[in-house]
């Protein structure tokens, strides 16, 4: 399975990369560095999805009590986590060739996803603060169901407080851009998405067999 | 090269260098499984011949 979704991430994010490079046109406003919007915006699209599925799989692991569950949850909000970094790295380049700043604190979208991101940044110093047990899978699970309540606002900021200095694409009347931007970006926000799952599926993969490697381990030992 | 030319090669260029970065980590993790998985059969092995 990890290898079938690496092997469609693989295909997808040379797809994005060559419709980037070749098909999307350049943006009449902002010409070239428009060409960050379809990287930035799935990246960013992609640390929320993982942020909610690491909460889906907090609440799993609190209604059933399976350890596996904490485990998901763990994982993915790690992604979410490398994923948000990127979204405030490539966010910051983009920012300082449109704006002229590297950061601004006047932009609520800014400021609301930088909490979100420092908020999950946090679940490891919880999580990695309290001994392992059915303790640290509590307070995990409850922390990571708190931080998804930050998503939406983060989604919703720009709309609701009239944030006029990060540009707003996708509006009630549908996304601002030509059918070959948003089949570009729709391919490049795929990429993203594989590409996560891949690293989901890799990453757990690699901890259960730690898990069971340690327990073998133990058995041995004379 | 265009200030906006390397301002979008740097936006990508740090996405594929986190991509790398995090392959060689996954990489390496797996390195240290396969020693030890190695390092658990001989022990086992060693068991069943006394």
């Amino acid at each position: 399975m990890s290898s079938r979704n690496s092997l469609l991430a693989l295909v997808l994010m040379a797809a994005a990369i060559a419709l980037v490079a070749f098909y999307a046109p350049e943006d009449a406003n902002q010409g070239l560095s428009q060409k960050i919007f379809y990287f930035h915006v799935p990246i960013a699209l992609t640390s929320y999805a993982c942020f909610g599925w690491g909460a889906w799989k907090a609440l799993r692991y609190l209604w059933l009590r399976e350890e596996r569950y904490d485990l998901e949850s763990y994982v993915a909000i790690h992604l979410g986590v490398i994923f948000g970094a990127l979204t405030l790295l490539t966010g910051s380049i983009w920012a300082k060739i449109s704006w002229g700043v590297w950061w601004t604190w006047s932009s609520n979208q800014l400021v609301l996803f930088l909490v979100l991101f420092l908020f999950y940044s946090t679940y490891f110093m919880l999580r990695f603060s309290v001994e392992d047990g059915p303790m640290r899978a509590n307070l995990s699970a409850v922390y990571a169901l708190f931080g998804v309540v930050l998503i939406p606002i983060s989604f919703l900021a720009i709309r609701l407080a009239n944030d006029f200095i990060h540009p707003t694409v996708f509006t009630s009347a549908g996304p601002q851009m030509s059918g070959s931007m948003f089949a570009t970006f729709c391919v490049c926000l795929a990429a993203m998405l594989s590409l996560a799952a891949s690293f989901y599926g890799i990453e757990l993969a690699g901890k259960r067999l730690d898990a069971k490697l340690r327990e073998l381990r133990e058995l041995l030992a004379p | 090269m265009t200030a906006s030319e390397k301002y979008v090669a740097a936006a990508y260029l740090v996405v594929f260098v986190t991509v790398l970065a995090y392959v060689l980590i996954i990489g390496a993790k797996l390195g240290r499984l396969e020693r030890e998985v190695a390092e658990l059969t001989e022990l086992a092995k060693q068991r069943r011949d006394g």
